[in-house]
């Protein structure tokens, strides 16, 4: 199954939306972009809540809008989820009516999802009494959500749903997201300006520039793709997968096998599990030999596959065989060791940076 | 105490009230939505006429509307072509005349509440299953519930309370037109002043615990006045 999306729309003499997409409809699917590219429009296209001028969206088997078939499926018929950045709560309906208002217009027989589950999986049980102004910015994104999933949709759209939080918001809803993604099968597009949010929840990426695609693809190879702004960022990560091998309780460390080698987390994780790694391109310096007296345990063998400059006094290396892993180092220090693209080099990881 | 005219034309007033607010309601929530959300250029232009009342002389409106409304005017003559009864110096008159001027007292709260509350909880609604009805009564009006209840008091008590226009386009036959401010003008036009008193006193308490109520529920209104 896949969602099918041709969207074209102008606002204005300044704006213009072009995009012609096809997503995998399940996982997370990331729209990334800075503010003014256009994602935030893309995502409301195909929420119906605006028109455009040309449009095309089909989710599966399930056409919601065909210019040529004259079809324009409204926005409450549509079953899809919507989480707004500021959560859009109904300020005069408590916290339970809230998460049961879309719940109440779905079919007894349609609802997949479980009220109880939803109300555990984000941690909303002592709110439910609650008069919704009395939230705090986190706990209204997270009826928000509850509101949106508790609809059963085939479709979860969420605009930037933790921009307008605090740090430490942020960080409190990061992991209900997570098990979102992990527990619920439904497929979610995910509009953020965050590559931090990005590395850590999607599994396809779409960048959007001045209203255009600029790529779409798999998180891993969009992470680390040349020209892109994701490997472009202040934060710039990559994503690896790799499989636990086992867990040493005496060290407190798992040695998991990964598309770049043997990486060790200090994490007690369960042998055979499928984990996903971030890895923060300011995590991983570079050596010229296999360093012997180290506190670092992570040494991988790469090849530098290519060297960008990153401002004025960085460079962004792209390492390994597939140029997945990513690096941040000076200018400085790349004159020292005198790199040089097709090198081969010892990558070093702090296991500390690392987290499954 | 009150004179059996007194009680007629009481009764006139409450009846024309009820019935302009009810319209002003039906026509008023479209207008004041669609003023509050259209993005299209001719708004500004509704906007002005809607608030007409507010600063004409209510003579003027009446004038123009006994001259529209009279057998001979271009929709009185319609009306009565078509069979109609006649709108002149009638309790349907009366209506028309009280719709259009206590227009603005019903969309100005709506509209401005209408802005307040924004596009955004509708479209939450949208994207859980509420359809347009469901929306503005499970949504918009319950957000909206002191503009609407603003609306409602102002348009009954600014009908209750009008004079001019009533008695250019009603005149002054009791049992039809004559409504309880044109009755006090009479009293006191024949130096009944003790029955003007009862009235006046009347009016005076009415509306001053009409608008008690509204201040009370609802802090922030500031009243627009003609």
């Amino acid at each position: 199954m896949s969602i099918h999306a041709r969207f074209s729309l102008a606002r204005g003499d300044s704006f213009r939306l072009t995009a012609d997409l096809e997503l995998p409809a399940r996982g997370v699917t990331a729209i990334f972009g800075q503010s003014g590219s256009g994602k935030t429009t893309l995502l409301r296209c195909i929420a119906g809540l605006e028109r455009p001028d040309h449009g095309y969206l089909r989710l599966g088997k399930n056409i919601w809008q065909d210019d040529a078939q004259r079809i324009f499926v409204p926005t409450h018929r549509r079953p899809l989820g919507y989480v707004f950045q500021h959560a859009a709560l109904f300020d005069h309906l408590n916290v339970a009516a809230n998460i049961d208002y879309g719940m109440k217009r779905v079919r007894s027989a349609t609802r997949r999802v479980q009220r109880d589950d939803v109300i555990d999986l984000l941690g909303l049980g002592p709110l439910l009494k609650l008069a919704t102004p009395a939230l705090s910015g986190g706990e209204r994104q997270r009826v928000g959500m509850a509101r949106a999933l508790l609809t059963s949709p085939s479709l979860l759209l969420m605009d930037e749903p933790l921009a307008a939080l605090d740090e430490q918001s942020k960080r409190d809803i990061l992991p209900y997201l997570e098990r979102l993604h992990r527990e619920l099968e439904i497929p979610v597009l995910y509009v953020s300006h965050s590559v931090d949010e990005v590395s850590r929840l999607a599994d396809h990426v779409v960048v959007m520039q001045d209203g255009r695609v600029q790529g779409s693809g798999p998180v891993m190879t969009m992470l680390s793709a040349p020209g892109l702004a994701l490997a472009r960022d202040q934060l710039a990560a990559s994503v690896v997968e790799g499989r636990v091998m086992d867990f040493d309780a005496r060290t407190g460390l798992s040695r998991l096998l990964t598309s770049v080698g043997e990486l060790h987390i200090p994490q007690r994780l369960v042998s055979g599990e499928e984990h996903r790694l971030r890895i923060r391109a300011r995590d991983v310096a570079i050596a010229l030999e296999a360093p012997t007296q180290t506190s670092i345990l992570n040494c991988l063998p790469v090849i530098i596959q290519d060297m960008q400059p990153h401002g004025e006094h960085e460079l962004l290396l792209r390492l390994g065989a597939e140029g997945r892993l990513l690096a941040m180092i000076t200018r400085y220090s790349s004159d020292q060791l005198s790199l040089a693209t097709g090198q081969h080099i010892y990558a070093l990881i702090k296991s500390a940076a690392l987290e499954a | 105490m009150l004179l059996e005219s007194d009680w007629t034309a009481l009764w006139i007033t409450f009846k024309l009230a009820a019935l302009t607010t009810v319209i002003l309601m039906l026509i008023g929530v479209p207008l004041a939505w669609w003023l509050a959300f259209t993005r299209a250029r001719g708004r500004v232009f509704i906007e002005a006429v809607v608030a007409l009342p507010l600063v004409l002389p209510p003579t003027v409106l009446g004038f123009y509307l006994l001259i529209t409304l009279a057998p001979a005017g271009p929709i009185g003559s319609v009306v009565t072509a078509m069979g109609g009864p006649a709108l002149a110096f009638s309790f349907t008159g009366l209506v028309i005349g009280s719709v259009l001027y206590s227009l603005p007292f019903a969309v100005h709260p709506l509209q401005n509440s209408f802005s307040a509350m924004g596009r955004v909880p509708l479209e939450a609604a949208a994207t859980l299953r509420a359809g347009w009805w469901d929306t503005l009564f499970t949504v918009a009006f319950p957000l909206c519930r002191r503009g609407v209840l603003t609306a409602i008091t102002l348009s009954f008590a600014h009908t209750v309370g009008e004079f001019g226009v009533v008695l250019m386009i009603g005149g002054n036959i009791p049992g039809q037109t004559q409504v309880v401010s044109i009755a006090i003008y009479e009293h006191v036009e024949s130096v009944h002043y003790a029955q003007a008193h009862i009235l006046s006193a009347g009016l005076l308490a009415f509306s001053f615990f009409l608008l008690l109520a509204i201040y009370g529920l609802n802090r922030r209104f500031t009243v627009s006045q003609p």
